[in-house]
């Protein structure tokens, strides 16, 4: 539409010509009671999200899919070769084989997975199981490690290197820590306590410590109950059969951690997966599984419930939490989140991605967490209706048969979480969570204009690298190591096989000199190892992000 | 220097390509093998190009010539 107020052609009469236009229009306007007017253009579903909700997944040029499948054909043909050679008796066998009388029976290690394991995995196997020796904050000490046999054995040289700057850990607040009054609490409870429980929930192994971390937690998270259990994986895997059962339905993203697929296949209960993020294949499996109900009844399904993450650990997506809960009130279905990437890493105090959308966590009937990511300790939760908590206290797995948390560590959440809220009297806690949002944005910022391709949510602290070949996984880890700085880098079988990726946890540890050494060391490494896959980096048009995307390409 | 800048060039070329088929992570003897082989194929694909397409090129030469020499005869010949 034509701005008004500009000079066209020079004339004055076109301008007289519009405004008369105009009154015209306004004419039709007081006729009709209709109106023309243009709206300002906001955010599509714009009643459901408070803010801009801008996730990347760019897709890289061609010539990268092509020069890929090029290094994992030769990776497979040298693969196929050593094999040959390995079963011919030309070379030393380090693998695992069957014995001599298993050799009729069905093969042993024949399939994808062992071959990959064997020929691609075992070259590059020194960037993983890397032993530290020091508290994982933003800097660690490593123990050097050598291989004289490419890899199959390690042996220490009794060296360590100090102060390697630490991208991997999962310490999104910076609560791993030694500081000796910062551990004051602890070393008390742990001096009044000692270390062992020796017993399960339902024994005797709750303590007033669990109670207080209990009503502390359901106090964070603004619930009525929470439970606490002694390990996050299990929390999912040993509650979740709790709740559902056969003739149930689940509904899970596509790329929920293995803890949630775990509980889910051990339920018992149908799975059905929907696309990553995407609302629309959401709401078709709803739709169809009211429809048909169950596979050959037809009958209504005893149960349906939506299983997802507030933070998606290798893609570092953000889930579209309005959109389930509305899609979840429409149809009458239970919404099951699993925050441990999200609690205390996101939100304006910490509270998780309930709190980033400004949304009641009355909307969300099983809150899951864990502890192990901002808190610094172990452990998971379980928060809700007081009804639901007193459920899976008497039936739960793990507080019958599992070990409850141990109450060192339980004073250490404590003291996390009263720092968090501000119970300590300080605002250290709120001071942790700007930090960490000011590192993730700065971060982020910095690597989109350099050029790498960087996949998930602005907002959230883990960021995906995208490196797309293998060769250059086991380049990336080992020269960062040599510039003393430690990352995770990830391939198969955690994520598809040609996008491999290095992922970065940002911390509100990590201070501004510290970041801009891993960014000038990658800005270095980016041009060397040629990673700037990037299409968009030196863009001059800032709205070309503000979309809110409905789908993603695949 | 501009041989060193070529040279550093060169080899930061030869990084990549080393980076994209994987052989960065070969043992030494598979890197002997792997680039021995690469090596006979490009020479192989230089033999065949020196040898059949020179023949190509001079075949279509040859017939060219012919095509504008019989040109210049029939002009000739329609002349006279």
């Amino acid at each position: 539409m034509a701005n008004p107020s500009a000079v066209c052609n020079g004339h004055l009469h076109h301008h007289h010509h519009q405004k008369q236009n105009n009154l015209l229009k306004s004419g039709i306007y007081k006729k009709n009671g209709i109106t023309k007017g243009m709206k300002k253009n906001g955010v599509s579903n714009g009643t459901l999200y408070k803010k801009t909700f801008i996730e990347h997944f760019e897709q890289a040029p061609m010539y990268v899919a092509v020069f890929t499948f090029v290094g994992f054909a030769v990776g497979t043909i040298f693969g196929y070769l050593r094999d040959f050679m390995r079963a011919w008796g030309l070379e030393k066998r380090n693998v695992a084989t069957e014995r001599e009388q298993q050799k009729d029976f069905v093969p042993l290690y024949q399939d994808f997975e062992n071959f990959y394991t064997r020929n691609l995995y075992m070259r590059i196997r020194d960037n993983w199981n890397r032993p530290i020796c020091s508290v994982p904050g933003p800097q660690f000490d490593l123990m050097e490690r050598v291989t004289d046999d490419y890899n199959w054995t390690f042996r220490f040289t009794g060296r360590t290197i100090k102060n390697v700057i630490n991208m991997g850990s999962y310490n999104y607040l910076g609560f791993a820590e030694t500081d000796v009054n910062a551990l004051k609490t602890v070393t008390i409870e742990l001096e009044k306590y000692g270390t062992g429980v020796c017993s399960t929930r339902q024994e005797m192994g709750t303590l007033d410590k669990h109670v207080e971390l209990e009503k502390l937690v359901a106090t964070f998270l603004g619930v009525e109950d929470a439970m606490v259990f002694g390990m996050g994986f299990a929390t999912n895997s040993m509650n979740i059969p709790a709740l559902v059962g056969k003739g149930c339905l689940i509904l899970s993203d596509e790329l929920n951690h293995t803890s949630l697929v775990l509980g889910a296949r051990l339920s018992g209960a149908t799975i059905r997966i929907f696309k990553h993020n995407n609302m629309q294949s959401l709401e078709k499996l709803l739709r169809d599984a009211i429809i048909y109900g169950q596979p050959r009844t037809h009958r209504a399904w005893r149960k349906i419930i939506i299983l997802v993450e507030g933070i998606y650990s290798m893609e570092g997506s953000i889930v579209r939490l309005p959109e389930i809960v509305s899609l979840k009130n429409k149809y009458k279905a239970y919404l099951y989140l699993d925050e441990a990437h999200s609690i205390g890493a996101v939100g304006a105090t910490g509270r998780g991605v309930v709190e980033y959308f400004g949304m009641s966590p009355d909307d969300v009937d099983v809150l899951m967490g864990t502890f192990t990511k901002s808190f610094g300790a172990a452990g998971g939760y379980i928060a809700g209706k007081k009804g639901l908590v007193d459920f899976l206290r008497a039936h739960s797995h793990s507080a019958v048969y599992a070990t409850s948390m141990c109450p060192p560590v339980a004073e250490q959440i404590i003291r996390a979480m009263k720092c968090l809220m501000g119970l300590d009297g300080t605002t250290q806690g709120l001071q942790r969570v700007r930090q960490l949002e000011k590192n993730t944005r700065y971060f982020r910022r910095k690597l989109h204009e350099m050029g790498f391709i960087i996949y998930g949510n602005d907002d959230s602290p883990v960021v995906p690298l995208l490196l797309y070949m293998p060769g250059k996984i086991g380049a990336f880890a080992r020269r960062m190591l040599e510039k003393n700085i430690g990352v995770v880098v990830v391939g198969f079988p955690a994520t598809p096989i040609t996008e491999s990726r290095a992922r970065f946890c940002v911390s509100a540890a990590h201070t501004r000199e510290m970041l801009d050494t891993v960014l000038n060391a990658l800005d270095e490494l980016g041009d060397k190892l040629q990673l700037k896959y990037s299409r968009y980096s030196k863009s001059s048009h800032p709205e070309l992000y503000e979309e809110t995307r409905l789908e993603l390409e695949d | 220097m501009d041989v060193k800048s070529t040279k550093n060039f060169v080899f930061w070329l030869f990084c990549q390509f080393e980076l994209i088929t994987c052989s960065y992570l070969m043992e030494p003897w598979e890197k002997v093998l792997f680039y021995s082989f690469n090596i006979c194929m490009v020479g192989m694909l230089f033999y065949t190009t020196y040898v059949c397409v020179a023949a190509h090129v001079g075949t279509a030469l040859q017939f060219l010539w012919n095509l504008l020499g019989n040109q210049q005869e029939n002009a000739v010949s329609v002349v006279k």
